[in-house]
């Protein structure tokens, strides 16, 4: 242990010199990376020459058993414990049926008609709303919320679901999503105003939702499904769980963003605190909280894949299985109908976001009936089409004759891909994997726990201060009490490498986007197809092309973790001062100097913020990328999840965590850091 | 948004009617899981579609594989109709531990899992499908990832089987890499075969994979319950492992209510069986010819009146 103590007490023992290397930036970075590049070169060696294992492995004789605890404790809450004399599980299945009971209205109307008795013998009274008066209703939807283009873009996503014979799963999906946005943004908004109200509230959800958003899902399925039961109602809890974090954040954003006069003026005229908050408050945050309902949307669709995991069914079912029979066409329509979806949800609550008041109060005026048109046409179509419909079945359901498949289409070019241009990725893949990845991973997973665990504490230290440090230590070291450490630095080197690729790609791309309208549009259209595209859609394709391995990890990971880069990059040049650019430009700068001298040293702190969500969206992928095969965290989270192993699962995904948090706080600090020098921020 | 208030407020108010079947002991439904393999589905919705001959209520549910022993024990899911001895029996014997859940007996079908090679690997390498010869052009399978050793594409590691060890113990140059999910593995072969690229890979049966590919399981030594456990069976005196996979049944597994709920649905699950041949040619059906798994199911009802109304006969 004398080497780890000495290791320890640097930071306390050598203050002053320590000091010194901590203020300069490069002799920090070029020291630290040296001596971990040596240790974790020979530090095998060093194992076999002093014959001490625990150099490079946890001694399992230290590590407190987590998960068997975990374990146990989840065993005794659905089993034994008793709140009020009621069984803890008694409590989850009647908050699982008072979800289910709006779905399953909402299925009916969608999907399953009115239908009387149960399971196969059921007749069915009335059918589901039809395709016709569904397309009515979201066309005048976005009529009311904008304009006619609106309408149309609304009228043509709908119609595409119809055409592409999406239907019936795309409107499971989208009850699913009627269910779950209303639940987790409504959810989301209480305890925002609980946590802006009320400081206690606010310091406790802090280190929650750090977690909610950060562990991945894999980890608190099990668990779910032992509270929830089997079906859709866990999925939609798991949803609910995912989808609510960034609610909370922007309600509390939006609230502290009230204008003070505002505020005033409530207290002024006499509001007691329920009014001044649904009066005053929240009406006039309202814009923002819309963002986060959008958010909440995006989120939703997202979660459809893992969802139908545990028996939601609709479009990500469709994806799943249709890759588990290797049709990827199939997949792939899927996946664009999911796409589809979310374009036409996410348009629809930007445009009710940004709703003028003048808008408002023109849609106010006239008569009942014309106040109402929106809704009182769409019911009139919606019978109108019930009646039509038990003549004209074409009506009711969209006619399967009339339906367009491109799936052959995917699959003849995945093959015509395949068989032409395998072996020119393939060498693009082996010199990749040959001089970047592989000794990435030899530099990352060689690091000894000890030397790891300091120099984290480290570079905290120099981010943040004592503060930062003594929360990295306590991080990285509770991933090393659990024996994760050799895992996790797999984490680390797969998100790191995708990482580095993505910001390679991605921030070009955003500087580039950021020049012009025409080329902004292509790339943030680019960016989010490639974000909301179920991951597994394009999973598959990679494996065929690059075979099982980091390599293919790699590509999925940076395909999902690339937008962040892109936006931030695109955003920081945006909104560079004009007044610093002109005066590079009246200084003489070559549009070259303006870029190299100029605008990408204030980006800088924008840059890490990008860097920053490019690792926490690559760590979430991580899990997904289990599928493909890996070796790290993410791997064991999915084999927990198939052992419906709680503790492990649980355990696993905090590490996940633990890494995600540890990265957030360093790049966060680092940029605050480097805004202050820079003069932007205080 | 006022239809949907309208309408379904009428939903509200017919949610616990139900339709009058006398025969049977409870019209509750009985829920079958269903998983994401097209042969599962047949399965279990033959089996669904006897139960309802039968007058019984039946709902079919989407559940992960191994997920579903929370909801078999929970009561929220009843039965599963095709848990794999090769796959399933680490869960089995803990779902079966706990109490609640049951076995309904074997489906008739047999788990082959080997590992398996395309038709055309047999002119580069002549001896297939002898694991003898399958070694002497081990470097044909090289990658740049595994060179020297020859790449040998295994299933989950969840999936156990022994790769590494039978590798190990028989002396062979090849190399495991671990596919993440069996989409993954057949995602690879498809890609090889596309391309008459070398592969060989762990394949199992009944599935469409091997009805879609020309190919072969690898002949090893054939296994035998002393080859996993005494060292000294076998070519390798000193490591066990040294044999092929074992085969094994697909079994039938339910909620351990189901018997008291529905007895007769209870015997008429256990007395469910298939064969090989039979789910091979009607996976070939629905995964190649791209029929719908309702209407392969109900062509072998209405074909095979004899062998199901036995079940349901009391």
């Amino acid at each position: 242990m004398s080497q780890a103590e000495t290791e320890f007490a640097a930071p306390a023992g050598q203050g002053s010199g320590l000091a010194a290397l901590l203020r300069k930036p490069w002799l920090f970075w070029a020291t630290l990376f040296l001596s971990t590049a040596l240790i974790s070169h020979y530090a095998f060696d060093l194992y076999k020459a002093l014959d001490a294992r625990w150099i490079i492995r946890f001694p399992s004789a230290w590590q407190p058993d987590f998960e068997g605890r975990i374990s146990a404790f989840m065993t005794w809450l659905l089993e034994d414990a008793r709140i009020l004399g009621l069984q803890f599980r008694e409590i989850t299945r009647g908050l699982a049926a008072m979800i289910e009971a709006p779905y399953d209205l909402v299925l009916d109307l969608f999907v399953r008609g009115l239908v009387f008795g149960q399971g196969q013998q059921a007749v069915q009274i009335l059918p589901p709303l039809s395709w016709v008066a569904v397309v009515y209703a979201v066309v005048a939807l976005g009529h009311y919320t904008k304009s006619w283009a609106l309408a149309a873009l609304m009228g043509g996503c709908f119609g595409y679901l119809a055409v592409f014979g999406q239907w019936e799963s795309a409107m499971v999906t989208l009850s699913s999503v009627l269910i779950a946005v209303p639940l987790a943004a409504g959810g989301g908004l209480l305890l925002g105003i609980l946590a802006y109200r009320l400081r206690w509230v606010d310091l406790m959800l802090r280190p929650v939702l750090d977690l909610m958003q950060t562990v991945p899902v894999f980890a608190y399925l099990v668990p779910i499904l032992f509270m929830f039961g089997f079906g859709p109602v866990s999925a939609l809890v798991a949803t609910i769980i995912y989808a609510t974090p960034p609610m909370i954040r922007v309600t509390i954003v939006a609230l502290r963003g009230v204008p003070e006069e505002l505020a005033e003026l409530g207290r002024m005229v006499g509001c007691t605190p329920r009014q001044q908050m649904w009066k005053v408050m929240v009406p006039s945050a309202k814009p923002t909280i819309m963002v986060g309902v959008n958010q909440v949307i995006m989120l939703t669709l997202n979660m459809v894949i893992i969802a139908s995991m545990i028996g939601a069914g609709g479009l990500g079912y469709d994806v799943l299985t249709a890759l588990r029979r290797l049709d990827i066409g199939g997949g792939i329509e899927a996946g664009i109908a999911i796409v589809v979806l979310a374009i036409a949800l996410d348009r629809l609550s930007q445009e009710y976001a940004t709703r003028t008041v003048e808008q408002t109060a023109r849609q106010a005026q006239g008569g009942w009936l014309r106040r109402h048109r929106w809704a009182l046409s769409a019911a009139a179509v919606a019978l109108a089409t019930f009646l039509a419909g038990m003549v004209l079945p074409w009506i009711q359901n969209y006619p399967a004759a009339a339906e367009i498949s491109t799936g052959a289409f995917w699959t003849r070019a995945m093959e015509y891909i395949n068989v032409t241009y395998f072996d020119t990725l393939d060498a693009i893949k082996t010199v990749i994997l040959q001089w970047f990845m592989l000794p990435v991973r030899a530099f990352f997973t060689g690091i000894p726990w000890v030397w790891g665990l300091f120099a984290a504490t480290l570079i905290g230290l120099r981010a943040g201060g004592w503060r930062l440090a003594a929360l990295v230590f306590c991080l990285v070291g509770l991933i090393v009490l659990a024996g994760l450490w050799t895992p996790a630095m797999m984490t680390v080197y797969l998100c790191g490498v995708s990482v580095v690729i993505a910001s390679v790609i991605g921030i070009p791309l955003g500087i580039w986007a950021a020049g012009s309208a025409g080329s902004n549009r292509v790339i943030g259209a680019f960016v989010d197809t490639l974000q909301t595209l179920p991951s597994f859609v394009y999973l598959i394709p990679v494996v065929m092309l690059f075979r099982v391995g980091d390599f293919s990890a790699m590509i999925a990971i940076v395909a999902y973790a690339l937008a962040p880069a892109v936006r931030y990059a695109a955003h920081g040049i945006r909104s560079i001062d004009p007044q610093v650019i002109e005066a590079g430009i009246v200084s003489g700068c070559t549009p070259a100097q303006l870029m190299r001298r100029i605008k990408l040293p204030m980006i800088v702190p924008e840059l890490l913020l990008g860097l920053n969500q490019t690792i926490m969206l690559a760590l979430s992928m991580l899990v997904i990328t289990a599928l493909v095969g890996t070796r790290d965290l993410g791997q064991d989270v999915y084999i927990a999840l198939t052992k419906a192993d709680t503790g492990q699962g649980i355990v696993v995904g905090l590490a996940v965590a633990f890494i995600a948090i540890t990265a957030d706080r360093i790049l966060a600090a680092s940029a605050r850091q480097m805004r202050r020098k820079l003069g932007i921020e205080q | 948004m006022n239809i949907i208030g309208a309408i379904g407020a009428g939903a509200l108010a017919l949610t616990t009617a139900g339709a009058a079947f006398a025969e049977v002991e409870s019209t509750d439904p009985i829920r079958l899981t269903l998983h994401d393999w097209s042969g599962q589905l047949l399965t279990t919705t033959i089996m669904g579609k006897v139960l309802e001959e039968a007058g019984y209520n039946v709902e079919y549910v989407q559940a992960d594989y191994i997920a579903q022993f929370a909801g078999l024990k929970t009561g929220d899911l009843h039965v599963a109709m095709e848990i794999w001895e090769t796959t399933g029996r680490e869960a089995m014997d803990e779902a079966f531990a706990t109490g609640n859940v049951v076995s309904f007996g074997p489906t008739g079908m047999d788990a082959i899992e080997e590992w398996w090679f395309p038709a055309y690997m047999k002119e580069i390498c002549p001896g297939l499908p002898d694991w003898q010869a399958l070694n002497d052009c081990a470097q044909e399978f090289a990658t740049a990832e595994t060179a020297p050793f020859g790449r040998y594409l295994g299933g989950p590691v969840t999936w156990g089987g022994f790769d590494e060890e039978r590798i190990e113990s028989l002396g062979m140059d090849f190399e495991v890499v671990h596919a993440g999910t069996d989409a993954a593995l057949f995602a690879e072969l498809e890609s090889a075969y596309q391309r008459q690229a070398p592969i060989v890979l762990w394949l199992y049966s009944p599935h469409w994979a091997p009805a879609k590919y020309e190919g072969e399981f690898v002949d090893f030594p054939d296994f035998e319950p002393a080859c996993y456990e005494d060292p000294s069976w076998g070519i390798n005196p000193d490591m066990a492992y040294d044999c092929g996979k074992p085969t094994g049944n697909i079994w039938k597994v339910g909620w351990s209510g189901v018997a008291e709920k529905w007895p007769g649905a209870a015997a008429a699950i256990e007395a469910f069986t298939l064969d090989n041949a039979a789910m091979g040619d009607m996976v070939g059906k629905v995964d190649l010819d791209g029929q719908e798994v309702d209407a392969v199911a109900q062509e072998w009802l209405d074909a095979h009146k004899d062998v199901w109304s036995a079940w349901i006969a009391d």
